[in-house]
């Protein structure tokens, strides 16, 4: 028994150097996923931002048909290069809505017309208030709604050509 | 130049800080019970602070968020209750007792009784 402890400061070192190593070499994802997937949408209301554009409401989303609903601002960079996957989804018939956070009309209006309008409505959530009841910790982000206003996919970050694919999947997936 | 001329990728809006953000509420009673919550709030992107130590924008909006529900009526339980079921355990500094947290409660008693029984054994070995 006493010989075998002997080796138990040993054991100990390699069991914690083993944990460092792995926290090294395979840093922890840090995002913070929303706890909503899988939920209804919260209750919200929020105005129009753009002139001839509606603003949201969760009422909204439960007509049946799976949409996506953007986190987006016209401060935001990386929403510059998602902007053309949008368009591209767009086109193939995915209905897209848009939630600007702490951003203006007229900002909104310039970011539109530079990068394209991919949005059929456009809530302004000026005080993110939406965004945290949503569970979104950043921009852009995307949710994919499908027709009874439940979230069945959550994508932080910027949509890239290879994320369209798993997009399309869940909007296929939640008709 | 180029190098300072250039915007930062995470850049922050224009817009100014949300009502409450670094705004007190006017009862003290109510601002005291909104600090304590926001103290165990983890801001979202900043993730080692709390709500109130982070000059984040969003650790702004939620800092206003708590306080205008405060000031509502709401009771923080409740507040710190839907922000869970937004983010999950993870934004809140005061995690409850699950099959995943147990370790972290569980585990000083555990040392705690370890640490007694090898004390006990040293003690018993130098009477003898």
């Amino acid at each position: 028994m006493k010989r075998g402890l002997i080796w138990l400061p040993l054991g100990m070192f390699a069991l914690i150097f083993a944990v460092v190593a792995i926290g090294l070499t395979r840093p922890a994802e840090r995002t913070v996923r929303s706890a909503m997937v899988g939920k209804t949408l919260p209750a919200f209301t929020v105005g129009a931002i753009v002139p001839g554009k509606p603003g949201l409401s969760n009422t909204m989303f439960a007509d049946g048909k799976p949409r996506l609903l953007n986190v987006f601002a016209s401060w935001c960079i990386p929403c510059i290069a998602e902007a053309p996957m949008l368009l591209r989804l767009k086109k193939m018939g995915v209905a897209v809505d848009g939630l600007a956070i702490r951003d203006t009309s007229i900002a909104i209006r310039a970011f539109l017309a530079r990068n394209g309008d991919p949005y059929e409505r456009i809530g302004d959530d000026r005080q993110s208030a939406v965004q945290l009841a949503l569970g979104s910790s950043g921009v852009p982000e995307t949710f994919v709604i499908d027709g009874k206003g439940r979230i069945v996919l959550q994508h932080v970050g910027d949509i890239r050509a290879d994320d369209i694919p798993e997009i399309l999947a869940a909007l296929e997936k939640a008709k | 130049m180029a190098l300072l001329t250039a915007t930062p990728a995470l850049a922050d809006s224009t817009l100014p800080p949300a009502d409450f953000a670094n705004t007190q509420l006017r009862d003290p009673a109510k601002e005291a019970r909104a600090r304590d919550l926001m103290g165990t709030i983890r801001c979202l992107v900043c993730q080692g602070q709390s709500i109130a130590d982070s000059d984040a924008e969003m650790a702004g909006d939620m800092r206003s968020l708590v306080r205008q529900r405060i000031l509502a009526g709401e009771s923080p339980t409740d507040i710190r209750d839907k922000l869970i079921a937004s983010y999950g355990d993870y934004v809140t500094y005061d995690p409850p007792f699950n099959w995943l947290t147990a370790p972290l409660w569980l585990m000083p008693l555990i040392l705690i009784g370890i640490g007694a029984w090898l004390a006990r054994g040293s003690f018993k070995r130098r009477r003898g």
